[in-house]
């Protein structure tokens, strides 16, 4: 009976968000205080009830109720029982479900920290938001519910896909939903903007604190994805370009352009209509990157779980949010105007060109994951686009976008003199190109690349401290004077830094990583960058659920030992499926990394074995994490803290005054 | 009429991807498949004096797997085919789609070689040839040439040991 429960569940949630999508919007229209007032109580209700259908989901995936076609096919009684909660997620309806249910916890958190906002702001942004709920809900009543039954019961079930059974793949969805799912509150922001017509600075500030949140999640959610694929694919690489991981980049960077231009539109008023066309385009491809994944349209190793009948209604689903989005943008945009004016080098202009820079570097990513399915409608034949396609084009764009963002934070509102930046600019782009030239002959191996990517990254570590320097030079005591910035700031300047660090991981592991691909026989060594590397044979060992050979490989440089590594082969009972645990000893400065490839046939107990040193590869996602923290930082400033206590008491102008001094963070 | 450019550029997105829905590889199968396999003549990757055609490949059933070094889907899908050769149940034949030979060759000597032979498609032509649209790909191909079974993305064990091998089997007892 509880499968059905849940089933039952999501039915009341489908028409509690009808209703949210309805009455609020057309009370926020005729101005009905009490069509408006049931926006709220809706919005949790909602939550409740979509809560109660994964909880009973959950439910059935830890208690092995194979009798659930969904459980039978994604789980087995043999999983752990963290990976068999995790399989929540590891099919299709689940994902689907899980999407729905993040985007009621966001519709709820709206509902709850909206009370300074004006009634008929809040009753059409959660109406949008109950809008966008429906379609998913309905999608998953009408073509994919999770709680279908097998009947008579399978025995055991069929086992979760077991690259996905790790521990990265049991936060990585959810994280990366948050973020997906998030972006529909900027969308719902700017959609009750379009509706109401009143586009000046207010809805900007309002979604500004909720795109950051969105972002600090996709980023940390891209992050782990990445980690994942290194360490669990075996072959050292940290991104493929792959179709489903650029549809996770493509909306990260137009997020990235949306938060930095609602910067703008809140402090100066500029950019109006472009940052709502930013918000739109942010969920859209939040929406059309839900609709790669699950139609099929694209293969890719991601895939897991594609059904091209699906298909049809999410592209329906997506022409209409997103249809009826650019219409509406459409009609009302001769309301919006430009905004403040601005000159051609002022701090607007540069966050102009990186917005559009950002824009254009999305749509290269999204020109090339669909490239072949273009060809292909239009009858120019089968063809694929790799990794050669996207590194040509997007380092191109990474300069002038590095480039700027070092000059933004220093530049002035609406008007900055050349000589005036390019004197406080000076010596640290000389000292970035100086170190870019020379560090790579130090280190023993200069390539143009190399020379570049290092001075993208010190330029980047120069600017900031030319402008933190300025911020905190001055009388009195230092301390006071730190004190005195804003976390934005420091936000900011945090995340630029992750930029600095992630350009300095990619570099480094791009220019100076060593991969040996060797034979091995027991008691062989294999040199590599410096470290020697002994193989040891493999054992036969047993998990939970699978049985694996087990790698022994000391490391030791000069004599000295440095760590023993234990990668793994490891063969899953249910779906037979081979999988490749790599070992991996992580350093602030390199990852020794091996992993087993197959056994030779011909000589007993010889194996091939990858043996690669990857210099610096952690910063590549210490360097995301830096950027997830920046963006925690500026949502902790303290006016977003004042905002929330300001409903009652007396707008505190002088704050916000105080911040939009000279040098404000964006 | 700037602001309706956004919606008009989305309404051809939206028409290419509902023709892309159509055009979907897993809906429809391979017009190829219960068609004789296109010939082809092409050089080895490991050895390029030699030539392997697919004439010399009459009288027996074998696999024809498309692969790239530069491919993700690949990597999943190799050490399956390694305990595929190792079982030596059909001969594998490998075509290295679009890829650099010295890449191709650093794949299979480092990674392991589970094919009989594999040719080297620089430019793509015979996969044109063949409809592959997505690396990796894998065809069935009986005693007579005649394609049986195109597998699109990667081999699991799963659909190895449900559709693939028995499919072989059958056809070998042809």
């Amino acid at each position: 009976m509880i499968p059905e429960l849940g089933h039952f569940s999501l039915i009341i949630a489908l028409c509690l968000a009808l209703t949210l999508g309805i009455l609020p919007i057309l009370g926020a229209a005729r101005n009905n205080a009490v069509l408006m007032g049931v926006a709220r109580p809706l919005a949790y209700g909602q939550f409740v009830f979509i809560a109660l259908a994964f909880a009973t989901l959950a439910n059935a995936f830890l208690g092995n109720d194979f009798s659930v076609l969904y459980v039978a096919e994604h789980s087995n009684s043999q999983l752990p029982a963290q990976y068999r909660f995790a399989a929540i997620w590891g099919g299709h309806e689940g994902s689907l479900l899980l999407w729905a249910f993040i985007l009621s916890i966001w519709t709820a958190a709206v509902a709850t920290f909206s009370k300074h906002l004006p009634e008929e702001m809040v009753a059409r942004v959660l109406g949008v938001m109950g809008l966008v709920a429906v379609g998913f809900l309905l999608f998953m009543l009408f073509t994919s519910s999770p709680f279908e039954r097998l009947l008579p019961a399978a025995a055991d079930g069929r086992d979760l896909n077991p690259l996905l059974q790790d521990p990265g793949l049991v936060i990585h969805p959810p994280m990366l939903y948050m973020g997906y799912v998030g972006f529909s509150v900027a969308f719902a922001f700017a959609i009750a903007a379009l509706i109401g017509g009143k586009l000046d600075a207010t809805w900007a500030r309002w979604s500004r604190p909720w795109t950051t949140v969105a972002w600090v999640f996709m980023t940390i959610g891209i992050g782990l994805g990445s980690s994942w694929a290194y360490y669990v694919l075996g072959w050292g690489g940290w991104w493929f370009w792959d179709p489903v991981e650029n549809a996770s980049f493509m909306p990260w960077l137009v997020g990235t352009g949306l938060i930095h231009s609602l910067a703008v539109t809140e402090k100066r008023g500029a950019f109006k209509s472009w940052t709502v066309l930013l918000a739109i385009a942010a969920f859209s491809l939040s929406l059309l990157g839900t609709f790669l994944v699950r139609s099929g349209v694209l293969t890719s190793v991601h895939s897991f779980a594609s059904d091209p009948k699906r298909g049809i209604f999410i592209l329906s689903f997506l022409v209409v949010v997103i249809g009826v989005s650019l219409l509406l943008f459409a009609w009302r945009a001769p309301k919006i105007g430009l905004g403040g004016k601005f000159d051609m080098l002022s701090r607007e202009s540069l966050l102009l060109s990186n917005n559009v820079l950002l824009s254009v570097a999305s749509a290269s990513v999204f020109i090339g994951t669909l490239y072949p399915l273009f060809m292909d409608a239009l009858g120019f034949g089968k063809l694929s686009v790799g990794p050669p396609y996207f590194q040509a084009v997007f380092v191109p764009l990474m300069f002038p976008m590095v480039l700027m963002m070092g000059l933004g934070p220093m530049a002035r509102w609406k008007k900055m003199a050349v000589p005036e930046l390019a004197k406080r600019v000076r010596w640290g782009f000389a000292s970035s190109v100086v170190i870019a030239l020379l560090l790579p002959l130090v280190l023993g191996h200069w390539t143009p690349l190399i020379a570049l990517g290092l001075m993208m990254a010190f330029w980047i570590i120069a600017s900031l401290v030319i402008s933190l320097r300025s911020r905190l030079s001055g009388q009195g005591e230092l301390l006071k004077r730190v004190r005195a910035q804003s976390l934005s700031y420091y936000g900011m300047q945090l995340a630029h830094l992750g930029v600095a660090v992630f350009i300095i991981g990619v570099t480094m592991v791009k220019g100076f990583e060593t991969e040996r691909d060797v034979r091995m026989n027991v008691g062989d060594t294999v040199q590599a960058g410096g470290y020697e590397f002994r193989f040891f044979g493999v054992t036969d060992t047993t998990g939970p659920n699978y049985v694996a050979g087990v790698g022994r490989v000391t490391v030791s440089k000069n004599g000295q030992f440095v760590t023993e590594l234990l990668p793994e082969k490891r063969q899953y009972n249910v779906s037979g499926m081979p999988i490749t645990q790599a070992a991996i000893s992580t350093g602030l400065f390199r990852d020794l990394y091996v992993s087993l490839g197959e056994p030779i046939p011909e000589s007993e107990g010889a194996w091939a074995v990858r043996v690669y040193i990857k210099p610096f590869v952690d910063w590549i996602w210490f360097g995301c994490l830096l950027m997830a923290l920046g963006g925690v930082l500026a949502i902790s400033d303290r006016r977003y803290r004042v905002h929330s206590k300001k409903a009652a008491a007396v707008p505190t102008e002088g704050a916000e005054q105080k911040l939009s001094v000279e040098g404000q963070p964006v | 009429m700037m602001r309706f450019w956004p919606f008009v550029l989305f309404v051809v997105l939206a028409g290419f991807l509902y023709v892309g829905l159509h055009l979907d590889p897993r809906e429809i199968p391979s017009p190829l498949v219960g068609k004789t396999a296109p010939k082809f003549t092409l050089a080895l990757l490991q050895e390029p004096a030699k030539q392997f055609s697919t004439e010399q490949m009459k009288g027996q059933v074998w696999l024809l797997n498309v692969w790239a070094s530069w491919c993700v889907s690949c990597k999943e899908e190799h050490p399956v085919l390694m305990a595929l050769a190792e079982r030596k149940l059909v001969p594998i034949y490998g075509l290295d789609y679009k890829d650099k030979r010295e890449d191709g060759m650093a794949w299979l000597n480092n990674g392991g070689n589970p094919y009989v032979l594999s040719m080297s498609d620089l430019e793509g032509r015979i996969g044109i040839d063949y409809g592959v649209y997505g690396v990796p790909e894998t065809y069935v191909i009986d005693k007579q040439g005649t394609i049986q079974y195109k597998q699109i993305g990667p081999v699991t064990p799963d659909n190895l040991r449900e559709k693939i091998l028995p499919l072989v089997a059958e056809l070998q007892a042809k």
